[in-house]
């Protein structure tokens, strides 16, 4: 029985699971490989919801479905939580006392935000980067009468690149429709030299930021937050005072992988080769999604790309032949929607070699993304797109 | 700049397996870890490097020591002045 573990039910883990499923009907149904993911609450998360929880009247309950309804009948559910790995031995340890053994193991762990790493901001700093974050930053939103709001990203590497950019245009959008914008001003932060990392994300978003009267500062790396004076410091040595402050927390990858000795502390993202995506050279550990070092945006679609490649190498490991076809190798692709603001959006996609050319922002594009976010839960997960 | 002699790092901090912005982003890093006259090197093989992070050395008031060429990668070594 060759044992397949996926750490982790969100989408790459899930969608992982389910095409190797696929991929090994055959020996599932012989008895000769089982496909089992853990996952810590047996229940699934749309996590790009939850910037529509602040922003376009999203309920939390919408965004969670349960695991099991979302895995292939093929697929089996632990519902627990991983405690520590054992590379060498091939086992997981869970925290109900059971410890599962692999041949191949699939970590799905995603990323964390880690808030605590700056002091001050879980009392000063809002976010959007869980639902009850987000309902926070609604309410603030709607008690806001005018003043200083500062949007800002607070540590690299961070979950759905463009969504401070998105949460900035839409926040001017919304202070334009309520009549406030004449009364509040707008400071958008990044942490590099240019509005976005990507460059040509970044020359169409610095026309928009200037064109609505977001101030750009560049190179503002927040190093603290001083809750009585309403000021957030740099690194580079820039004040800004705030009325409103709206920071990306800082993330980290799973404590879990960091305590096997799997990644580096404190980033905790997992060495992953770019092609085949093996983790450390080990022919048998696979990451995907959030939880990788690879230089691609923290993101759903990341993983959803990255997810027919773990199938087609974990599942040629299993064949005992070479990984073949069009998914034996990731070549570094993502796609993903940019809300501008006043109903408009534009796509990115791009993969290692190809940056994006996002086209002229408009409302197709903008109801892509919402027609996405709502069909998600069908297609998706289950590997129909 | 290209020069042959190696500049005496107290820390040398090995980004060439990082792309943009994951080398500046690791000097950052080890400059607010470092003391005051710590001078970190960089080695990052992503081109953006040897022109993003000076831009950022010059705004955060710290100082460039010097952008060096070496086989298929920078070395870009930097003086923590505060």
């Amino acid at each position: 029985m060759k044992r397949v573990l996926v750490l982790g039910g969100g989408v790459g883990g899930t969608l992982s699971a389910n095409l190797i499923s696929r991929q090994l009907k055959k020996e599932i149904a012989a008895g000769k490989a089982e496909v089992t993911v853990v996952d810590s609450t047996g229940q699934h998360v749309y996590q790009p919801g939850f910037m529509y929880i602040a922003m376009g009247g999203e309920s939390a309950q919408k965004l969670v479905r349960p695991e099991r309804g979302l895995l292939d009948g093929r697929v089996n559910l632990v519902v627990a939580t991983a405690t520590s790995i054992d590379v060498d031995g091939r086992t997981v340890e869970l925290d109900n006392g059971d410890r599962l053994g692999y041949d191949q193991l699939v970590l799905a762990t995603g990323s964390r935000i880690v808030p605590e790493r700056i002091e001050h901001f879980s009392e000063e700093a809002h976010h959007f980067y869980s639902p009850t974050a987000a309902k926070k930053l609604r309410s603030a939103l709607d008690a806001f009468t005018g003043g200083t709001i500062v949007i800002g990203i607070a540590g690299m590497p961070y979950k759905c690149p463009p969504a401070p950019l998105e949460v900035a245009f839409l926040i001017e959008s919304e202070l334009r429709e309520r009549g406030l914008r004449d009364k509040a001003t707008l400071h958008y932060c990044s942490p590099i030299g240019r509005a976005f990392t990507i460059e040509s994300v970044s020359e169409m978003a610095t026309p928009i930021l200037e064109e609505k009267g977001i101030e750009l500062h560049t190179f503002f790396n927040v190093d603290e937050i001083d809750p009585a004076a309403k000021l957030v410091k740099s690194l580079e040595g820039e004040d800004l005072h705030y009325d409103l402050l709206i920071l990306v927390p800082p993330h980290a990858g799973a404590q879990l992988v960091i305590d096997a000795g799997l990644a580096p502390a404190p980033g905790g993202w997992l060495p992953t080769d770019r092609h085949t995506l093996k983790v450390g050279g080990r022919d048998n550990v696979f990451a995907l999604g959030d939880a990788t070092d690879l230089p691609l945006s923290k993101a759903g679609s990341t993983a959803h790309f990255e997810a027919p490649v773990v199938a087609e190498q974990v599942a040629a490991n299993i064949q005992g032949r070479k990984p073949a076809g069009k998914h034996a190798s990731y070549e570094g692709r993502v796609m993903c929607f940019f809300e501008v603001g006043d109903g408009k959006g534009t796509l990115l996609q791009f993969d290692y070699d190809h940056p994006p050319k996002p086209p002229k922002p408009n409302r197709v594009w903008h109801l892509g993304k919402i027609v996405f976010n709502k069909t998600y839960w069908r297609t998706v997960p289950k590997g129909r797109v | 700049m290209t020069e042959a002699v190696t500049p005496t790092a107290t820390r040398t901090i090995d980004a060439r397996g990082s792309f943009c912005p994951g080398p500046l982003m690791e000097l950052i890093r080890g400059i607010k870890e470092g003391q005051v006259g710590d001078v970190i090197a960089v080695l990052s093989a992503d081109k953006g490097s040897k022109t993003d992070i000076p831009k950022w050395v010059e705004k955060a008031g710290h100082r460039l020591i010097g952008v060096f060429t070496r086989d298929g990668y920078d070395e870009i070594v930097v003086e923590k002045m505060k």
